[in-house]
């Protein structure tokens, strides 16, 4: 009897076989049909494989392999958390790849994305199934490097390549982080193995550099502020699928090994941790979809609401992570659970907004907003889909993004009863920054449907755009099935859920499929409940009702005429509102302190016949205020530095000599 | 059965009355001003008046903007189904807590934009975007509202809430009486009342609501009026459920507490039906960009409640 996770390792050297082949036959027509393809089927089978791995109830599963560090070898393990983590890379994978078999053959250098697609998912993949620091650290590089290739796709752009240089920049930086959060862990006695690492529990100064190091590390991938800065760059700069899979499953995987450590490895958290992890997920929110309405290319938007997503998913982790430090195990299974299911429907809307993204890409060769416009009628399919998606990540009910953020806001409820005042404050703030968070979402999404799809075209590429092939839209018409099914069933995700948080926490919530109707009660009825059934069920029927009814008795007659301007009709689609237009309301309020942003307006003369200018002056101030300034400095030492180079060989024995004296120095008075 | 009962009268109910309230707004702003003013049942005569006409869809509207009225309503109807008028002890008040209310107002208003930006004139992308702004401050802070009430009564289910109200162990809370303010200002900004937007206006310029749904005209647009007058009703409801939940049938109640309840009901609408047309004959509309600053500080105040509870359970 085969083990399995023997069988899910199968997966990623199945992956990895098929990149190499790529790498052979990529220039070959066939390859885009036959990479995607059988990416497809992996992933699949691997769904398959861990769905029935939790139907037998079987428990956790684990490998050894003789590869990697000799005395620890490459470890692998299957346990809640990562058998949750695997199904969501995977059904990423596997619908990513299901709409690649169509936007695939789109690409116009096949040869640089064939070949690094299924080793990006590998990598992924086994990033999760990872048990010791070496196979993880190595994963994760392989996966960093992996998806910097793709994102190098189209590197004949000159903006692609600064993307690129930014990304790999970043993505060392936190592997360096993860690399000394690791050391820490394993200890003077270099036990790498996860297991061992379990077992030691670390000083809390020692805690406290990891959390750090973690946020470092993890917090880079997925994007939090202001470590967010090459995630809006590099995430659209790759084929639409991969900004996909980046956007909606690589920052999960970072989510997991920050979990994996913080949750598991670290033992019991400190309070003040979940303080940091709160302040940090709550302001990464706000600033994330501030950024996103200010955004006019619609793949940038997207990435960018990334963040505000990840800034939720680390606000809800942090309140897990408080609840859990001062032992209430049944309110952190709430949030855990609140920001595990978040996790799953990001996913789900988030790689269908890029599918539509892409779609509206390959049908009108734009991404920039101000150049779209009126695509309802030409893409009808894409454009309900990408509603869905807006609807969903816009948290209104009784779609899926409503139904985690419903239970994020129950966990906050929960929080008057923490003991600490650091807390006591500091919930309640972030309670009002999700909120916040959540309605700029919604006008975010308004406004990237809006001038998007709706109004008039306002570029020749929009009236002359088709819909999409077939493979593009089933991918699409699945995830919009997901995000519809999450949300008004929520119960069958939570009690799937149930085994991560009572293997993390040592509880979890209560029972929900035996709730009547479907309902969610995360703590008792008489407190809180929400049926997204019903409430689906009662909009469809009265909705359906007033319909039946207006035509039962109202009048049928229907003109179309010319739209009612005023007066004053707009005649070219130009003077339509922009997306830079629909934002300004929002600009003036938030923009001052959050951007610096100052509008100037340049009126000329009367009788002048000059046009008068609006110009808006915006910053972003973490590259003001953490990367530039760091970016100095480096420029400062390199070129105090460099005459270092071009010494005497004397001076360089002197130096060498006075390094070996200092060296021996320190080693004598080390303790 | 009684309860289901109660469930259904209260669905047409608030149906039934919405336009009446309005009717009744109008008539006492405009007796203010010593004028006759049309009479209540007007907002009736007008929403069959426009039932009965026939709908001019501008040439480039979508399937969205001809689905859109009946989503906005559908939305509504629900959510103010759901908040207890005369009596608490709803059927399906488990099916959706107050945060969910909170949130079917939020997808209408969602709809309401996106159809103003449909036919890509400059008054529907004028009202969106403004419409839009005001929510992203009148949102979280109703939802800190909902906090706060949550945490003095424990659930946020909006029955137990307001049996909860009614209880003798309430009494006199600082943090109560902001987030009375703050829901008041909300429900003002939420319904496109003055001093946030005027519903009387026709200078396209200072319109936000009517901006937005300037295109509609015939049945679609008796449909977005309806959910208008329900949103109105919804609040009210609200306020007097929450804060002045005198009279409210318990669960279970018996047909004389529900007949007072029913008739408790009506007088405390009307009492704030009054109070809106009175403060709203005494302020001036105020321009666009003061909204965040009357909104902000709805939001502070009900953050400083909440935080004002999460510190200390008994202020």
């Amino acid at each position: 009897m085969i083990s399995t996770v023997a069988l899910l390792l199968c997966g990623p050297a199945a992956l990895l076989a098929t990149a190499i082949l790529a790498a052979a036959v990529s220039r070959h027509t066939a390859a885009t049909r036959l990479v995607y393809g059988a990416a497809f089927a992996i992933s699949a089978a691997l769904i398959a494989i861990v769905a029935s791995h939790l139907a037998g109830n079987s428990g956790e599963a684990s490998a050894t392999l003789p590869l990697g560090l000799p005395w620890t070898g490459a470890r692998f393990r299957l346990d809640g958390l990562s058998a949750f983590f695997l199904i969501v890379v995977n059904l990423g994978g596997a619908v990513t790849s299901l709409y690649a078999l169509g936007y695939g053959r789109h690409e116009s250098a096949p040869h640089r994305v064939l070949p690094f697609y299924p080793a990006f998912l590998a990598g992924m993949n086994l990033v999760v199934l990872a048990n010791d620091a070496f196979s993880f650290l190595l994963s994760w590089e392989f996966m960093s490097l992996a998806s910097w290739a793709l994102v190098m796709a189209h590197h004949r752009d000159e903006a692609n390549r600064r993307a690129g240089t930014i990304y790999l920049v970043m993505a060392s930086f936190g592997t360096m982080a993860l690399l000394l959060a690791f050391g820490l862990l394993a200890g003077p006695a270099g036990t790498y193995a996860f297991d061992a690492m379990r077992m030691a529990h670390p000083g809390p100064l020692a805690a406290g550099a990891v959390l750090v190091l973690m946020l470092l590390g993890a917090g880079s991938k997925a994007g939090l502020v202001p470590l967010h800065a090459w995630l809006p760059l590099a995430h659209p700069a790759a084929p639409s699928h991969v900004s996909a899979l980046m956007s909606a499953v690589m920052t999960k995987v970072a989510i997991y090994g920050f979990i994996r450590v913080v949750f598991d490895l670290l033992g019991e958290p400190a309070w003040w941790s979940g303080v940091a992890v709160l302040l940090i997920g709550g302001v990464t929110a706000v600033l994330g979809i501030l950024h996103a309405l200010m955004e006019k290319d619609l793949k940038r938007l997207l990435a960018y609401s990334t963040i505000e997503n990840i800034g939720v998913i680390f606000a809800s982790l942090g309140l897990a992570l408080a609840f859990k430090a001062n032992a209430m195990p049944s309110a952190a299974a709430l949030a855990l659970t609140a920001a595990l299911f978040h996790v799953l429907n990001h996913s789900f809307f988030k790689s269908l907004l890029f599918f539509g993204a892409g779609a509206v890409l390959t049908s009108t060769g734009e991404r920039d907003m101000e150049k779209l416009g009126g695509l309802i009628h030409r893409l009808p399919v894409t454009s309900f889909v990408f509603l869905v998606g807006c609807v969903s990540i816009s948290a209104l009910p009784p779609f899926n993004g409503f139904a985690s953020e419903w239970l994020v806001f129950q966990a906050i409820l929960r929080s008057p009863e923490l003991p600490q005042w650091g807390l006591k404050v500091i919930v309640p703030a972030v309670g009002g920054m999700l909120a916040l968070a959540a309605a700029l979402a919604a006008a975010c999404f308004v406004k990237a449907f809006g001038i998007t799809f709706l109004g008039r075209a306002r570029s020749a590429a929009v009236e002359r755009a088709h819909e999409v092939d077939r493979w593009s839209l089933a991918a699409m018409v699945v995830l919009a099935a997901f995000c519809l099914l999450a949300g008004i069933l929520p119960g069958f995700v939570i009690d799937g859920l149930s085994p991560v948080t009572l293997s993390l926490i040592g509880d979890r919530m209560p029972v929900q499929m035996a709730e009547p109707w479907l309902s969610i009660v995360p703590i008792a009825e008489s407190r809180s409940s929400y049926n997204g059934l019903l409430v689906f069920a009662f909009i469809a029927i009265s909705a359906s009702l007033a319909a039946f009814f207006i035509h039962r008795f109202a009048s049928h007659a229907l003109r179309r005429g010319i739209a009612w301007g005023c007066g004053f009709a707009d005649a070219v689609p130009a003077a339509q509102y922009t997306a830079v237009s629909f934002a300004q309301p929002i600009r003036r309020v938030f923009g001052s302190f959050a951007f610096r942003a100052r509008e100037t307006v340049d009126m000329p003369a009367p009788g002048s016949l000059e046009p008068a200018r609006l110009k808006v002056d915006m910053h972003d101030l973490a590259w003001e205020i953490f990367y530039e300034p760091i970016a100095g400095a480096i420029d400062f030492a390199t070129e105090r530095l460099n005459h270092l180079q071009f010494l005497t060989i004397r001076r360089y024995l002197t130096l060498v000599f006075l390094y070996l004296v200092i060296l021996l120095l320190v080693l004598a008075l080390w303790p | 059965m009684l309860e289901l009962a109660v469930q259904g009268a209260q669905m047409f109910s608030v149906l039934l009355l919405a336009p009446l309230l309005i009717g009744f707004v109008r008539k006492v702003k405009a007796r203010l001003v010593r004028r006759q003013g049309p009479s209540v049942i007007q907002p009736y005569r007008d929403l069959v008046r426009l039932m009965r006409k026939e709908v001019v869809l501008a040439d480039n509207a979508s399937w969205l903007f001809r689905v859109t009225p009946y989503l906005i309503f559908a939305a509504t109807w629900v959510a103010a189904a759901l908040v207890p008028t005369f009596a608490s002890g709803l059927q399906f008040s488990w099916a959706a807590d107050l945060i969910v209310i909170v949130a079917l107002l939020g997808s209408a208003r969602f709809f309401q934009a996106l159809a103003g930006m449909d036919v890509g004139t400059s008054f529907g992308g004028i009202g969106a975007s403004r419409e839009v702004m005001i929510a992203s401050l009148a949102e979280p802070a109703m939802l800190l509202i909902v906090f706060s009430l949550a945490l003095v009564a424990g659930a946020t289910q909006l029955s137990t809430v307001a049996a909860f109200m009614g209880s003798p162990e309430v009494g006199l809370r600082v943090s109560l009486g902001m987030s009375l303010i703050a829901l008041v200002m909300v429900a003002i900004a939420e319904n496109a009342r003055i001093p946030v937007d005027n519903p009387a206006t026709h200078l396209e310029l200072t319109m936000v609501h009517e901006a937005m749904i300037l295109e509609y005209s015939g049945r679609h647009l008796a449909m977005i009026e309806l959910a208008s007058f329900l949103k109105l009703l919804l609040y009210m409801s609200l306020i007097s459920c929450v804060f002045l939940p005198w009279g409210l049938a318990s669960a279970g109640a018996g047909p004389r507490s529900l007949a007072i309840g029913a008739a408790a009901y009506l007088a405390k609408l009307a009492v704030l039906a009054i109070l809106l047309g009175v403060f709203e004959t005494a302020v001036a509309k105020m321009r666009v960009f003061r909204v965040p600053d009357f909104l902000g500080a709805a939001l502070m105040l009900a953050l400083l409640g909440t935080l004002l509870l999460f510190v200390s359970r008994s202020l």
